[in-house]
């Protein structure tokens, strides 16, 4: 098992024929994952085209769905359109929705997240590298890859991995995938202020799912997302967690990259995350390099 | 992004909130005719105002040795002297660092007759990915000492921006800093104004501090923005062509102004170990790691996951410019880059910009085997790290030694 999608899982992607999109869609065919539609207005009728797979482009995300039967939605098309994007995948019923696109307006995902209230979509990003659910074929081919990550680095395996940033993911999953240690699915939730998943949110899943027996939690300076993760570990997580946090030498009021990575009015210092890991029995990685060892010890 | 106080006033201002009398000078001519014009219509006292993105200003010193980079000035005369001992100068505030920031602006405006200072800001509450307004009767503070000590004197009224602020909101937050009578209606219109400038000019943050409780010459009471500093989500300029023009560069570090023009997210930082690294958790990971093995950190570089040749040089001059640099450690995860397409924009980089401090690099992912081979062809003195702790420790070690 997994959380939030399989291998079986059916994909759609919005913003199939932009280049990033497409170059991203590729990747994942090749990785075995099944990519059924593509959504691009005014390209509805169109058929993307690669290595033998035709897949089908509509107009909307509605038609796509009805059509073929698509579940998940992954989201590559540029931030002034990402909110209509997210909510038309909304409207269209799916059950998950992950938005890859960094740079959208925070003002637009603060009326994003009001309109999904109370909705059934789950929403992973935006500003995240995505998910992957690893599969069994060779370099783990035959998961399920929604959005950049490189697939050939996981392994299918037990351990649930959760953070902000990319490149730190795919550190913790090389690591783990160095040692022999495979992943249940790996999961970007994005750098932005206000995302759709939290931590928290994808913690309860994986405590949740039988096939997970160890989580990573990878957090960063900004907001308090990773001290609600802890607290909530502290009373309810039966799996060992192991955890790092990054931006110890951020300064103050500097914005480091992600758009929510900043410490501001004395609050979201890595000091206060840590600390609030290790009194939650989360066993924090000295440094990122230690991040697989520091789970492994711990199960 | 952020503006100055004079800018975040027209804002303000342009959404109904109150803000005393004045302008903006560039010159002591300009300031004293501005003056002039304030006495003339009724003004007690003018008020001159260093225009820089930092604050501390009116306990600050300028490198001249003259004190306070805000001054009360009785006379027009006064106010042309002010406004001559603070352009051109280089003020130093708590919040500028040793090195100050130069004046190039002033504004001058009609002093407020203040009954009582208040604090108001606008913001987003990340854990509620709502906008909230917050007020505090301890007004002219530190609102994170506030905060910190008497976290009771501060109410908040979580926003749905479905509908915005509502007037309801607005009479309890009033309530909450004991205004009555017109007041009210006054302190209604202008959270209000506050919210409003906020959420269309889509700010970060915009902060009224002081909030003043002002008597007019006429003996009523309203409420004015004394102050006012406006910090934007810089995800939305593209949609604000008139808040983009109110960029000012000289208020941003050279580096980090040439590294914006290469798509790279460069800041930089007091320590002597410079880091390139692809990805933003990744880069401050690396900068941790580096401090982890009694290292310090010179920058914070991100050159994002599809960096080219051209930006990997752009990125080593960037680093280069920085004297406090000795050392570089090149921490680069490519899993979907080709590592050999990194490698060979390393080797051309170091080759172009004649680098000779300690290299260390640490290539991780798509082709490394390539890339590494690409590295030890060069005949460039480059140490290859097989981790992340394995680079930091080398690096660490390479600049202890010289």
């Amino acid at each position: 098992m997994s959380i939030l999608v399989t291998p079986q899982t059916k994909v759609l992607v919005q913003g199939i024929t932009g280049s990033f999109g497409a170059r991203h869609t590729k990747l994942s065919l090749d990785y075995g994952t099944r990519i059924v539609a593509g959504v691009t207005p005014g390209k509805g009728g169109q058929t993307f085209e690669h290595a033998g797979h035709g897949v089908p482009i509509f107009d909307t995300v509605a038609e796509a769905a009805r059509q073929t039967g698509a579940t998940a939605s992954a989201i590559f098309v540029p931030p002034p359109f990402a909110a209509d994007a997210i909510l038309e995948a909304g409207d269209a019923g799916l059950e998950l929705v992950v938005c890859i696109t960094e740079g959208i307006p925070v003002n637009d995902m603060v009326k994003v997240k009001r309109a999904m209230t109370g909705r059934p979509t789950r929403l992973i990003g935006p500003n995240c590298p995505g998910i992957v659910t690893p599969g069994h074929g060779p370099d783990s081919r035959g998961g399920c890859r929604i959005g950049i990550a490189p697939g050939y680095i996981h392994k299918p395996g037990h351990v649930g991995v959760v953070s902000r940033s990319g490149t730190l993911t795919y550190e913790a999953v090389w690591q783990l995938t160095c040692r022999g240690v495979g992943q249940s699915t790996c999961v970007g939730i994005g750098g932005d202020p206000v995302n759709g998943s939290s931590h928290l949110d994808i913690l309860r899943l994986f405590n949740d799912d039988p096939d997970t027996h160890g989580i990573i939690l990878i957090g960063e300076i900004g907001g308090s997302a990773e001290e609600e993760a802890a607290e909530w570990i502290r009373a309810h997580c039966r799996k060992p967690v192991a955890g790092f946090i990054a931006g110890a030498t951020a300064p103050p009021g500097r914005r480091m990259g992600h758009a929510g990575a900043i410490i501001s009015g004395g609050t979201g210092t890595a000091a206060a995350k840590i600390a609030a890991f290790k009194a939650a029995g989360i066993a924090v990685a000295p440094t990122p390099s230690a991040m697989a060892e520091t789970l492994l010890a711990r199960m | 992004m952020n503006i100055h106080e004079y800018q975040a006033k027209q804002l303000l201002a342009q959404f109904g909130v109150l803000v005393p009398p004045g302008q903006v000078c560039a010159t002591p001519d300009a300031a004293r005719a501005l003056a002039e014009k304030l006495f003339a219509t009724g003004a007690e006292r003018v008020v001159v105002k260093s225009q820089i993105h930092a604050g501390g200003r009116g306990k600050g010193t300028f490198k001249s040795g003259f004190q306070g980079g805000v001054r009360l000035c009785r006379t027009a005369d006064e106010t042309q002297a002010a406004a001559q001992a603070m352009l051109g100068q280089v003020l130093v505030t708590q919040q500028t660092g040793a090195e100050g920031r130069p004046v190039h602006r002033v504004l001058v405006e009609a002093a407020s007759r203040i009954k009582q200072e208040f604090y108001c800001a606008a913001l987003l509450d990340r854990a509620l990915s709502r906008p909230i307004l917050m007020v505090s009767a301890a007004g002219g503070m530190d609102i994170e000492e506030v905060a910190a000590k008497t976290p009771e004197k501060i109410t908040r009224e979580v926003i749905d921006p479905a509908v915005g602020l509502m007037p309801f909101q607005g009479r309890k937050l009033a309530a909450a800093l004991g205004l009555t009578g017109d007041l009210i209606n006054a302190a209604v219109k202008l959270f209000a104004g506050v919210y409003q400038t906020w959420w269309e000019c889509d700010a970060a943050l915009v902060e009224i501090n002081p909030l003043g409780r002002v008597e007019l010459p006429d003996g009523r009471e309203t409420l004015v923005a004394v102050d006012g500093k406006i910090g934007l989500d810089d995800n939305s300029l593209y949609r604000h062509k008139d808040i983009q023009a109110m960029r000012d560069l000289a208020e941003e570090a050279p580096l980090e102004i040439e590294a914006s023009k290469h798509s790279l997210n460069y800041i930089k930082l007091d320590g002597n170990i410079a880091c390139l690294v692809n990805g933003a958790g990744l880069a401050m990971a690396t900068m941790d790691i580096i401090q982890h093995y009694g290292g310090r950190p010179a920058n914070f570089l991100d050159v994002g996951g599809g960096a080219s040749a051209e930006q990997v040089t752009a990125a080593f001059r960037i680093i280069m410019s920085d004297p406090n640099v000795q050392g570089i450690l090149v921490n680069i995860f490519g899993g979907i880059m080709d590592c050999n397409i990194i490698a060979t924009g390393i080797v051309a980089a170091v080759k172009e910009t004649g680098l000779n401090l300690p290299l260390v690099v640490r290539l991780e992912g798509n082709n490394v085997g390539a890339g590494k081979k690409t590295l030890a062809d060069s005949g460039l003195p480059l140490i290859t790290a097989d981790s992340m702790a394995d680079g930091a420790e080398k690096v660490v070690g390479a600049v202890t030694k010289t």
